[in-house]
């Protein structure tokens, strides 16, 4: 049982004057201490199941078909379906018996053709939500990038010069992300109208651009803050402009801090709902309010939305694994690092 | 003269194109300040000259300087009052629900244990989501008929569930606020957790004190800061509510569930478009923001520094 004792290793194989490093408190390793973290682990399983539940029923009901969705009571097991992605990529018309025969027999079917077909029904066109998803990324990248970018350039002097007023700047920046998006959006809503930036792309990226620009300033300054000053002092004696230090010194050491702020940038920019929906409506309309809107459009087709909500969402997903080292910086405002 | 220098010390290109320091702090920062000016500083000022005014951004009328007309108004409009008590009542629940389960979940996983990373990251995934997207989502799983929230609470019979979307419609929005920030909180009580020095809690057991009394006397105390700034965080979100309303009951049934942000919402953008009072209110709601806001960013300043 070594591991029941203090120390890992004996008294005669350390000796008297070598300190006990690597110890394990008694109280930690009895019985009931052990009981205590298995009890632990099979809670945890159990509390990540049970919030991950609602995201596994989406998953269910994106391939569900129509009346299995709306089952009652909820069916759990169930034929997987794709009717839920062809409603919501496609747009199809009800075909008569004689006109199906007449489809069934051209030879230039695809796979989604024929499962369209198998329903009765023929894809005349994409969806609206293919566009919307288009919107979203082109929106979402776009802003990203910008914002990144003129944040690191104030980070960088925000962090390195004695800026009169630093402080107060900052705080400026940082209150700026308190406004609710409410608030704002009447005002920005009749100068968009004024200008012409109504529902359209640019003005959107714009807009996301500043709404995540004070974030990008305050994480980025927080990752710029972190590399030694020492690096660019000695790059300047060897005769780099300020510049130069910039960019060869400065961009590669924080690398993981531009990675990790862009992706937040991203995730705000692709779940950004309310400017959203005040401000486009059919050209520049992204993803979040329009997914909800299809609710009322012939009875709920809840498979479709699911399916649509299930794409939205699975990048979100995968990108908080990613960032699982940087959540807690992100969400604090980089104010707290782990 | 310059020459022999240059290829003595092999010097990178473009040393002597230099820009001076002070150039470089205001091309560096000046694009970021003139956005937020022209985004944020210069709106508040036009809503501002708006709250004092008649206008509806649907008619063509100019707006009509009335003072403090608009202001007087709010203040005597009773659905205002009810904006006002159902965001403090849905903020005051959901926050200390989602204080308590988060600092909960924090203990439970301030232990390494196997998985235990990869656990943490899968309770973490709600807060990550479109609220709007979840909300709406969320009416599936709490419709009476097709939803299983009902029959995982063990309501087998439709026709006696509750209708949570009808008869307990904040609630509903509660529990999904509760779902979907408890792990902000973890987070924040979780890196709390972790910095505790471990020779506090040897010296506490050598001393003999109990669980208990170390929980009381260690662990809260060391927490507190950081489940404080959650806390402020989450409120002053909840403040705002808005994305997870509309996902989720549209403000309704009636306006049951209207908070301030969708009270605003629906008088610019739904009926008659009035511009100049949804003006007004968004001030009202400002100064009560801003003033928690402050304390939020003050903290965390002092953090920053600590």
């Amino acid at each position: 049982m070594a591991t029941n004792t203090i120390a890992r290793r004996s008294f005669a194989e350390t000796g008297p004057r070598t300190p006990v490093v690597d110890s394990v408190r008694v109280d930690q390793v009895t019985p009931g201490a052990r009981r205590g973290t298995a009890v632990r682990l099979i809670l945890a399983i159990l509390i990540a199941f049970l919030m991950l539940i609602p995201v596994i029923w989406m998953a269910m009901t994106a391939f569900k078909s129509r009346p299995d969705a709306t089952a009652s009571p909820p069916k759990v097991i169930f034929t997987p379906s794709l009717d839920g992605f062809i409603g919501l990529f496609t747009n199809r018309t009800q075909l008569s018996a004689g006109a199906l025969a007449a489809e069934l027999k051209r030879p230039d079917l695809s796979f989604w053709d024929r499962q369209a077909l198998a329903r009765g029904m023929r894809i005349i066109g994409p969806s609206k939500f293919v566009q919307q998803i288009q919107n979203s990324l082109i929106i979402a990248l776009i802003s990203t990038l910008l914002a990144v970018t003129l944040g690191l350039l104030s980070a960088y002097a925000f962090s390195r010069y004695d800026i009169p007023g630093k402080g107060d700047w900052l705080f400026f920046i940082l209150s700026t992300r308190m406004l609710p998006p409410v608030v704002v959006t009447i005002p920005i809503f009749l100068m968009y109208r004024a200008v012409g930036l109504y529902d359209t792309h640019i003005g959107m990226i714009l807009l996301y651009t500043v709404f995540n620009l004070s974030f990008s300033v305050w994480l980025l300054k927080g990752f710029i803050d972190e590399i030694p000053i020492e690096y660019e002092e000695a790059a300047l004696v060897d005769g780099y402009s300020r510049l130069q230090t910039f960019r060869k010194i400065v961009l590669p050491q924080c690398v993981t801090g531009i990675a990790a702020t862009a992706v937040f940038c991203l995730i705000f920019a692709w779940n950004e709902y309310a400017f959203a929906l005040m401000l486009t409506s059919e050209r520049a309309r992204t993803a979040p309010p329009a997914i909800p809107a299809n609710l009322g459009v012939g009875g709920i087709e809840w498979h479709v939305i699911a399916a649509g909500s299930l794409l939205f969402l699975i990048p979100v997903v995968i990108v908080t694994f990613a960032l699982r080292r940087y959540l807690l910086r992100g969400v604090t405002f980089g104010a707290i690092r782990q | 003269m310059d020459q022999p220098l240059q290829s003595a010390s092999r010097l990178p290109r473009g040393y002597r194109r230099q820009i001076s320091d002070s150039t470089i702090q205001r091309l560096f920062i000046m694009p970021t300040l003139v956005l937020l000016i022209l985004w944020n500083v210069f709106p508040l000022f036009y809503s501002l000259f708006l709250s004092f005014t008649r206008y509806s951004h649907s008619g063509k009328q100019p707006p009509v300087w009335i003072g403090t007309g608009n202001f007087d108004a709010l203040l005597g409009d009773p659905s205002i009052w009810a904006a006002f008590a159902v965001t403090g009542r849905y903020a005051l629940l959901s926050v200390s629900l989602q204080a308590v389960i988060g600092f909960g979940l924090a203990l439970l996983l301030r232990a390494k244990f196997k998985a235990s990373g990869l656990l943490t990251t899968l309770i973490l995934i709600p807060m990550m989501l479109s609220p709007v997207i979840v909300g709406m989502f969320w009416r599936l799983i709490f419709n009476p008929l097709m939803g299983i929230f009902n029959y995982m609470l063990g309501y087998w019979d439709p026709t006696t569930a509750p209708v949570w979307l009808k008869d307990h419609a904040l609630l509903s929005i509660v529990i999904v606020d509760v779902w979907m920030w408890s792990p902000f909180v973890m987070l924040l009580c979780l890196s709390g957790l972790k910095a505790i020095p471990d020779y506090i809690y040897e010296a506490a057991a050598i001393d003999r004190a109990s669980s208990w009394r170390q929980f009381w006397r260690i662990t809260l105390p060391q927490v507190a800061p950081l489940l404080l700034l959650a806390v402020l965080f989450r409120t002053i979100e909840a403040l705002k509510a808005f994305d997870l309303v509309m996902g989720l009951t549209g403000g309704g049934p009636g306006n049951t569930t209207e908070t301030v942000s969708v009270a605003l919402y629906r008088m610019v953008f739904q009926g008659q478009a009035r511009t100049g009072s949804a003006s007004a209110l968004a001030y009202v709601m400002l100064i009560v923001i801003v003033g928690v806001s402050n304390v939020y960013i003050w903290y965390l300043n002092r953090m920053k520094e600590a």
